[in-house]
Formats: C-alpha cells, structure tokens, sequence
C-alpha cells in the first residue's frame, strides 16, 4: 500500500515503514538505544530527504522510548536521579551540537563529518563492547562458580567533588562525570541526528560503572527527553518533522518496543551486550565502506533549503 | 462595399497565410493533479489537432514537440574525490534553477525535430531547460550532465523521443508519466509544431498540481503553526507509547 507523505513529498510502502519501525522498536526495548543509528541511514535508503528522515525519526524515538520506559519503571529499573543529571547536561550539550551542525553545513562538509563521527564512534564502542563482552561470557562460563564481574571504577572520578547517591544504581560518585557524560553525548546526537543510546548505554556501564539492567531504563528516560526537544527544534526551525512517517514509525515502533522489552528481559546482559555490538560494528563497517569504495556515482544532488 | 471589405479579406488572408499556416489546437485528460494519502503518481494525456486553411505544405514533416515542466528550484550539485583514503565531496556546483520534473516527447529524434537556435530561443531540451550561470567550477557541463542523468534515473527527467503519434499530419497525443514524488505548483505544458526545425506554432497551459485533503491540512499545519504542530507530533509519540505500553500490560494480564 503506497502512502504519500505530505512534508517528505515522497510515496513509499507503508508496510515497510511499520516494518522498519518495529525492527527499531525491537532494538530500543532490548537495549535502551533509540535506534536511530539505525534508522536513520535506512530512511535515507528508501529515498526519504535526510532533513526529513532525521527530524521525523527522532519524534519516533520519543514514543518507542516512552513505550520503553514505562515496562521499566514498573520494573524500577530507571535510575531517575541519574536520569535528571544526565539530561542537564543532554540539554546544554544539544544545544551547542546545533551550534556546530550549522557551521558545518556553512563549510559543506557535514555529510563527512556526521559520516566520520558515525565510523569512530560505532567502531570505538562496539569493539570494546564486544571485546569486554566475550569476556565475561567466558568467565561466566567457567565450571565451579563463575567470579562475579569487577566493576571497574576509574579511580580520579571518586576524588571528584559534589559527590551525589544514586540508590537506584548503588552509587555514591560526584555529580560531574555524568553531567560531562551528557554534555558529550547531546553534542554527538545533535550532530549525529541521533537519540545517542548508543554512546549513552556504554558510558552508563563503563564510564559511570552503573549496573546494566538500569542502564537501559535511565537511558530511554533521558532519549525520550533529549529527542523531544530536537523534535521541536526541526520543527520550527526547518519545518521537517512528517507527521504521517512519524506516525507509521510509531505505530510499528511502539509494538516492536514492547517485544524488545520482553526478549531483553529473558536474555543474560552479556548475550544482550554482545549483539548490540555486533550491530553497532555492522552499521559502522557499512558506512566505512562507504567511505572507502568508489562510489556508484562520483556526483550527488541536494536541494538548496529556501 | 462588401466588396471592398471581401478584398481586404482576401489580402489580409493572403499575407498572413505564410506565417499563420499551421496552428495547434490542443486539449489534456485533465488540468489539475491532487496529491491525496494514496497518490501514486498520474498519467496525462496530451492530444489535439492542427489546423490549416490551406492543404498542408510540401516539404519536410511536420514534427510536435510536447514538454511539461515542472516548478523550477535551485540545486546544488556535489563531486567526490578521493582525498586520504575516503570519498569526500569537494567541487560542488549551484545551478540556479532547475525543473522538478521536465519531460520532452516528440515525434522525431529532437536532432531532427529542432535546430539548435530554435531549442536555445525557446528551452526545450532538457539541458536548455536548467540555468546554471554565474557558476564558478570550470567544467560546468559535467555537474549539469550529472544533475540530469540523477534526475532521469527517478524518472523526474524524461526523454521521449518518438513517444507523440501524428495521424495525417493532423492529429497528434502522447501520455506522460508523472511520478509520486511531485512537487507542488504549476507545471508548464508546452506544445511545439516545427518544419525543418523551424518552430512555426506553440501552445502553452498549465496543470496544476496540488495537495488535497489531509495532506494539505498537515502540511499548512507545518508551514503556518509550526510549534502546534512540533507539540502535536509530540503529543501523538507519548500517546501511541503510552497506549502500546498499556495495551500489552492488558494482554499479558
């Protein structure tokens, strides 16, 4: 069934938008990331414009990660204090990633850099998601009782001041590095065109040392916010949000959260980190070989925004 | 004194025979296109007749040119090149104005149909159809090539040579394919009768291509309100994922 999107001013499958909905959907209940790593570049595939795919998927985000957040908190599992810290700095740190968005598309490089930061990022945090996963299956592995996994706290964070307890996540560090981990992580996903799950979940669990299981939750309370505001941020800047795409995303995505949810719930943490970052360097080998092989065409076109 | 009035008649008529020789009476299947929920894309057909006073001239044959034109926007072409190992773009070219949609069908290869002078008078052929000026990369006609042969590829630029039927020299249609991906606005239809590449006659109207219904609603709604429809976007996201949320915690229970 083909649909017409009246802001995108393209017709395409509205079967395939629930699916590629639900598939993201699926990821964000399982992993606490938005998914729009993902969406984004497959919206872009079936010939959405990119302001379009990028500005409308991140209203997705918003109702996947609500859906999301809402099995967690009857789980209590979302830390929301640290939810609140985190997005402080989410906030300031997408506003400035605005900033550098617009003096990147002044000086019409921004499809490399956002290209660029996608290989690094992708590539850093999922090979050392997979390597510290392989790991720990094998040590839980181990006949006899396996070692409890050590949560490795950088040291110079506990002499930090403004020192906070999170009950939730059994952690009494200051205030700062998760601030900081925000900030960083509300440049990226401004820059990006994403919620920054991605980045958020590790940092969560190697930086801050908080426990996985609410690490998901509390990253899906801080995307739902930091998501919400880029939404109206495209929409009355750029006048790109496609209600009618949003909602077959939604639609599609709301349930695949849901199912995400229940699968992740049944799956041990390491099998769930280890196929996150399976995709993660997926999605990363797919972009850097984009970069690498000669293109299918030296040329491309882009509409002059008016 | 009638026959005074019968004689400048006839004079008037002689004079303007040569130039007026050969006129075109045109129709479409329809004027206007609505974008709705399920558009899929249209088909026009273009028909009509030309006319003539006096028996159709010998010599060469008389060739129709029909074009429809899209709104024209500018565009900006981009070029990669190889600079440290990855493809990055550097030359980019901004071609003023360019057709959303331009399609050209003929009875003829164009070469035949139209002499260059008369394509440059009257843009005909797609690369006339583009305007790119004032552009400062030195091989401009690489970006414009590479601009149409992008555009002929989603079928926004088409070439169909030989595609207009012409019945005794009289008759003539031809369907053009308007794909989903429109732009709004007028599109401009134009109808050419030629001799030796000559342009003797043209035609011209518009079909106007507009969003209907619901499509238009959003899209106002977008333009117009744009923080009500920022908050409604959003209003929508937390109800369908606290919907969802709800209805599978009633499932399950």
């Amino acid at each position: 069934m083909q649909i017409y999107l009246p802001i995108a001013e393209v017709s395409v499958n509205a079967f395939l938008l629930l699916g590629l909905g639900g598939l993201v959907g699926i990821l964000s209940g399982m992993f606490g990331v938005g998914g729009g790593f993902l969406l984004t570049p497959l919206l872009f595939f079936i010939g959405i414009p990119p302001a379009v795919a990028v500005a409308t998927q991140s209203n997705q985000i918003v109702a996947s990660s609500i859906s999301g957040v809402l099995a967690h908190f009857r789980r209590k599992t979302v830390d929301l204090k640290m939810g609140v810290v985190l997005l402080i700095g989410g906030l300031v740190g997408a506003g400035a990633g605005v900033q550098i968005f617009a003096l990147l598309t002044r000086l019409g490089q921004v499809d490399l850099a956002v290209q660029l930061c996608y290989v690094v990022f992708l590539g850093v945090i999922g090979g050392l998601m997979l390597i510290e996963s392989l790991k720990a299956l094998k040590r839980s592995r181990i006949p006899g009782g396996a070692p409890p996994p050590k949560r490795r706290h950088i040291g110079w964070i506990h002499g930090l001041p403004f020192k906070m307890r999170f009950r939730t996540s059994g952690l009494y560090i200051s205030a700062i590095p998760p601030l900081v981990v925000g900030l960083l992580v509300g440049i990226l996903a401004a820059v990006m065109g994403v919620g920054g799950g991605f980045i958020m979940v590790p940092a969560m669990i190697y930086l801050l040392g908080m426990p996985t299981k609410v690490v998901v939750g509390t990253s899906l309370f801080q995307i739902i916010f930091v998501t919400g505001f880029a939404t109206i941020m495209h929409a009355t800047t750029n006048y790109t949000v496609d209600m009618v795409l949003a909602l077959l995303l939604i639609v599609g995505g709301v349930i695949g959260a849901q199912i995400g949810t229940t699968i992740g719930v049944k799956m041990k943490a390491e099998q769930l980190r280890i196929l996150l970052a399976l995709m993660v360097l997926g999605v990363c080998g797919k972009i850097a070989l984009d970069l690498l092989l000669y293109p299918n065409d030296l040329y491309s076109l882009a509409e002059v925004i008016q | 004194m009638i026959r005074r009035l019968a004689i400048l008649l006839a004079a008037l008529v002689a004079f303007a025979t040569p130039a007026m020789a050969e006129r075109v009476v045109a129709g479409l299947s329809r004027d206007a296109i609505s974008i709705t929920t399920n558009f899929e894309g249209s088909e026009i057909l273009i028909f009509g007749a030309v006319s003539r006073e006096a028996p159709a001239p010998e010599g060469a044959p008389l060739e129709v040119i029909i074009t429809v034109e899209g709104p024209s926007r500018p565009v900006t072409v981009r070029r990669k090149e190889r600079r440290f190992g990855i493809w990055v773009n550097t030359d980019a070219a901004d071609v003023d104005s360019a057709p959303t949609f331009y399609a050209v069908a003929s009875t003829s290869p164009m070469a035949i149909a139209l002499t260059q002078t008369e394509d440059l008078r009257h843009r005909i052929s797609i690369p006339r159809a583009i305007r790119a000026v004032g552009v400062d990369v030195g091989d401009l006609s690489n970006f414009t090539d590479a601009l149409i042969r992008l555009r002929m590829d989603d079928r926004l630029y088409q070439l169909n040579e030989g595609a207009v039927t012409l019945r005794d020299e009289t008759l003539f249609d031809t369907s053009i394919r308007l794909p989903a991906n429109l732009t709004e606005g007028d599109y401009r239809t134009r109808i050419f009768l030629t001799r030796d590449g000559e342009v003797i006659d043209a035609f011209e109207t518009d079909i106007a291509v507009r969003k209907v219904g619901l499509e238009r609603l959003i899209y106002n709604l977008a333009h117009q309100q744009p923080l009500v429809y920022g908050i409604l976007s959003l209003i929508i996201a937390i109800a369908a994922g606290w919907g969802a949320s709800a209805a599978f915690r009633f499932l399950r229970s």
